[in-house]
């Protein structure tokens, strides 16, 4: 158990001084890399309490996928050199009582969520938990997700695929003169269309044109 | 003193993995460029040892007292940093790879997911790379192996979910065991024809090699890098290919079974079939580097989203669709 213990500090020490170091760091770049340190502490903290589930998922998708997509923007954008001047004081800007609002608003959310949340009456009631020793949490979760609460599921599946949609109807363009290649028209040609053989008369050459 | 004798024991099974590791990743490249000269009817590597099997060592060695270079203008942290996460990340992986019944260090619960992340990660040692290096050729490098990684990793991904409904455990050893009467190759066939092509976009190997395309971006990624952080890389590298050819293997090919439960065949130990079997598609990795011209960009892409995506994700519906309707779904008492 002291292990235990021991690694259950270590990863939340690192959690909590990368995310402070997301906010702190001067370069964005930084910021991001110190971003998935803190989500791979936070998936070890999870994998610690024997939700491997959970924390590999967290992993795949945070870190494997979200959290390149941040750095492809940020390397991109070039504004890695972005100098975080407010935080020395040597420049005032607007960003500090909308950032400090937010914060706010957000911390009293999380009080209310976290001191008035209960598990429903008839949680441990439902008859698709099932607490037998080798059954994996993997299939606790799909058990409870696909039965109980499918619908919580779809709709949030649906709202994924909208605001996908939306995202593409947002920056999509068609843009004028671009040459495509289709495959199709490529594969399915023949030698019929494409190759001509001309009797050429000595002295007074043809014209391919017509 | 109980906690010593079981570290003890972690770290002597973890050397006892490494080790062999890091031999046939030297020793596969050698097969691999031994390989690509037999196919342009060249020798290949012939000088250093019998039959040159030891031109990978003195390679090592000449990487090791090379000095290495660190660019002014780079970022010296991260630009460290990338070649260890990559080979890191590469070692760490195989883990919980089986290579026989007994023969795994952590046989974990959701094997095959960790062995998912642990490849989505893989990325981080490109980019960070070549954004480190601060130079035109590795970012452009780097921009490129992030998109193709990300996109072959979707299509791979649906893959494994089509393994695991066959299968119903996330489990790697498992996942094997389910194998016993039928190899999964012969009913998912389509599936490992595209894991397969998929693992060669994952590892940056011929023809997706678009990231280190030495013809348009001299080295990709590792332009700026020389000496061991070179060597490194170019480890990880190999140890992914091994990895993935491992991964295939498990999935498809039934990982440490013999293919016929026969009398001489089933006395072979299980890891040598394993070995075998690696082998077999570390061969077809080898003869496509060798035989395949190089993918354009846009034609990359398009194979990842607009063939290997859709194609897998029907075949995801008609293998839930084959189970249910012929009641052959594992785990249905649960």
């Amino acid at each position: 158990m002291i292990a235990h213990a021991l690694f259950f500090y270590f990863f939340s020490i690192i959690a909590i001084l990368s995310a402070i170091m997301v906010i702190v760091s001067r370069n964005t770049v930084h910021a991001v890399f110190f971003l998935i340190l803190d989500f791979i502490s936070i998936a070890s903290l999870f994998i610690l309490i024997g939700a491997e589930f959970l924390g590999m998922m967290m992993i795949i998708v945070y870190v494997g996928a979200v959290a390149v997509l941040f750095l492809f923007v940020v390397m991109l954008l070039n504004v890695s050199e972005q100098k975080l001047s407010w935080f020395r004081g040597s420049r005032k800007t607007k960003h500090i009582p909308i950032g400090l609002a937010v914060g706010a608003v957000i911390l009293l959310e999380l009080i209310v969520v976290v001191g008035g949340w209960q598990y429903r009456d008839t949680f441990s009631e439902t008859k698709f938990l099932n607490f037998e020793k080798d059954f994996t949490n993997t299939h606790a979760i799909g058990n409870v997700m696909y039965t109980e609460y499918i619908h919580l599921f779809q709709i949030s599946g649906l709202i994924l695929l909208l605001s996908m949609i939306g995202a593409i109807v947002l920056t999509y363009r068609k843009r004028e003169g671009v040459k495509r290649q289709s495959y199709f028209t490529q594969v399915g040609r023949e030698r019929e269309d494409s190759i001509k053989l001309v009797e050429v008369e000595s002295g007074k050459g043809i014209n391919l044109d017509d | 003193m109980e906690y010593l004798i079981v570290l003890y024991n972690e770290v002597y099974k973890i050397l006892f993995l490494l080790i062999p590791i890091l031999v046939s990743v030297a020793m596969i490249v050698w097969f691999d460029r031994r390989v690509w000269g037999f196919v342009q009817k060249r020798k290949g590597p012939n000088v250093v040892g019998p039959f040159g099997l030891f031109q990978t060592l003195a390679d090592a060695l000449k990487y090791i007292f090379k000095e290495i270079i660190i660019p002014a203008s780079s970022n010296k942290v991260i630009f460290i940093l990338a070649p260890i996460v990559t080979m890191t990340l590469a070692l760490s992986a195989w883990a919980v790879i089986p290579l026989s019944e007994k023969m795994v260090i952590a046989d974990i619960n959701v094997g095959i997911l960790y062995i998912f992340a642990i490849s989505s990660l893989g990325v981080y040692g490109i980019l960070m790379g070549g954004w480190a290096s601060n130079s035109k050729y590795p970012f452009l490098g780097a921009v490129r192996s992030a998109a193709q990684m990300v996109s072959y990793e979707v299509s791979i991904g649906i893959i494994i979910i089509n393994v695991l409904l066959c299968t119903g455990s996330l489990n790697l050893k498992e996942i094997v065991l389910a194998q016993q009467n039928l190899w999964f190759v012969v009913p998912l066939f389509p599936m490992f024809v595209i894991f397969f092509i998929s693992a060669l976009a994952e590892t940056n190997r011929p023809p997706f090699d678009l990231p280190e395309a030495e013809a348009e971006l001299v080295a990709g990624y590792q332009t700026e890098y020389s000496g061991m952080m070179y060597a490194m890389f170019w480890l990880g590298e190999y140890a992914n290919i091994l990895l993935m050819c491992a991964l295939g293997s498990i999935l498809f090919l039934g990982g440490w079974l013999s293919p016929i439960d026969v009398y001489p065949l089933n006395l072979i130990p299980g890891v040598v079939w394993m070995i075998i079997k690696i082998l077999i598609l570390f061969f077809m990795f080898a003869i496509i580097k060798a035989i395949v011209p190089r993918y354009r960009y846009d034609q990359l892409m398009r194979l990842g989203w607009k063939v290997f995506l859709p194609f897998s994700l029907i075949y995801v519906v008609l293998t839930a669709s084959f189970l249910i309707y012929f009641d052959l779904l594992p785990n249905k008492g649960i």
